[in-house]
């Protein structure tokens, strides 16, 4: 299970610079926990009280996971996962 | 038609099929034409009714300055209210938008004041808050937070829809301050239960994310979450191939946000024809293309098109 994951420039200190990383898991939430084993920290950037965080999207194959389940959303081989930091609109 | 004033003719914009990229005719796609406001955007809208219920309010009146952190079209629509009701109109931009926003401001008499490029539009709002503080006497309307951002939604764009579209499934629109899908998001609701409100986010390049920490993180006040069915982040590349599609195929020169929006409209038609259920599917064109032909969004193929707006605030 190979789940590719896009870091935003804000986290990756914790990633050795790296913009992709791989992950692996059934669900977001233990995609998550996988990457806080190799990339220790990140999950609780990500993470706070078993939520997402206030000002983090997670965006699974580009929906916000928000609607997908959050962190019980399932994944499944090939699924791409991108973290970014809520920004207000462009120019709007 | 004839309108007493240039303000009076706010809204009331054309709804047109979209026959050659619909899928079918059972799943069919439509435009609502915002380019067709009195400065070219959705925003008169908003600007409009922020600008009436200050009044109302008695916080505006002649002679008052307003204050706005705004990346372009906001600005622009403040800019020519705020000229012909007499009031002295500040932006604070961020410094990677596109010249032609810059020109137009400047023309309606708006005074400028840049922020940094990193932090995008979080860094504007975050300068114009400062800005307010230190002027206690300027009025900042705040569209990310105003109430009556949504409300000319709720009272105009999403009327106007259901009017001209009884039988609407989706309604999509980019997702910024979030004044349009709140607004008419919450009037679609209450009329047809079952609709689907989906946003199209843009993701711009890394810097516009550059933030210092997360919690300089933005949600607008504005956003409610429960009204939306779900929400895309739509990528420059995505958003740059469906806005030339629009000109290409239908004749539309929107400006590139509108691609993001397109972008997921057309997931929602293919969805519903995997689904084999019909749908009338109704997203905004927000803005047209003029203010941003400096980008190169229009030029050249799409590789060099994407590679210029990177960088850019592209909506």
């Amino acid at each position: 299970m190979a789940i590719e994951v896009r870091i935003p420039t804000i986290l990756r200190n914790l990633t050795d610079d790296a913009k992709v990383v791989e992950g692996k898991g059934d669900t977001l939430a233990e995609l998550f926990t996988d990457l806080d084993s190799r990339y220790p920290g990140i999950g609780a950037r990500i993470v706070e009280n078993g939520k997402l965080r206030r000002f983090i999207n997670v965006y699974l194959n580009d929906e916000d996971v928000r609607f997908v389940g959050g962190l019980e959303a399932e994944l499944k081989d090939g699924d791409n996962v991108t973290v970014l930091p809520a920004v207000a609109g462009g120019s709007l | 038609m004839r309108y007493d004033s240039l303000l009076d003719s706010l809204g009331g914009t054309p709804l047109v099929g979209l026959p050659r990229l619909s899928p079918s005719p059972e799943v069919r796609l439509w435009a609502k034409l915002e380019d067709r406001n009195p400065t070219g955007s959705i925003k008169d809208r908003a600007a409009f009714f922020m600008i009436e219920q200050a009044e109302k309010d008695g916080l505006l009146f002649p002679g008052c300055t307003i204050l706005e952190p705004t990346s372009g079209n906001t600005g622009i629509s403040l800019a020519m209210v705020a000229k012909l009701r007499g009031y002295r109109m500040v932006c604070v931009m961020p410094e990677n938008t596109s010249a032609e926003r810059k020109q137009l401001l400047a023309m309606w008499g708006a005074e400028v004041h840049f922020s940094d490029a990193a932090g995008g539009s979080n860094e504007a709002v975050r300068v114009a808050k400062e800005m307010a503080e230190a002027h206690p006497d300027w009025v900042m309307l705040y569209q990310y937070g105003n109430p009556a951002n949504a409300r000319a939604h709720y009272e105009t764009t999403g009327p106007e829809l259901l009017a001209d579209l009884p039988e609407i499934t989706h309604f999509v629109a980019g997702l910024g301050t979030t004044g349009t899908l709140m607004g008419v998001g919450r009037y679609l609701r209450e009329h047809k239960p079952d609709v689907r409100i989906v946003a199209a986010e843009p993701r711009y390049g890394e810097l516009v994310y550059g933030l210092r920490n997360i919690d300089e993180g933005f949600v607008p006040e504005l956003y409610d979450e429960s009204l939306l069915t779900t929400r895309f982040s739509v990528p420059a590349d995505a958003a740059l191939k469906r806005t030339r599609e629009l000109l290409d195929q239908e004749g539309i020169f929107a400006g590139v946000s509108t691609g993001g929006a397109l972008h997921a409209a057309l997931g929602m038609a293919r969805k519903a024809e995997r689904e084999g259920r019909s749908a009338d599917i109704a997203f905004v064109i927000a803005d047209a293309g003029w203010k941003y032909l400096s980008t190169g969004a229009y030029e050249g193929t799409l590789e060099e098109a994407e590679e210029r707006l990177e960088g850019q605030l592209w909506a």
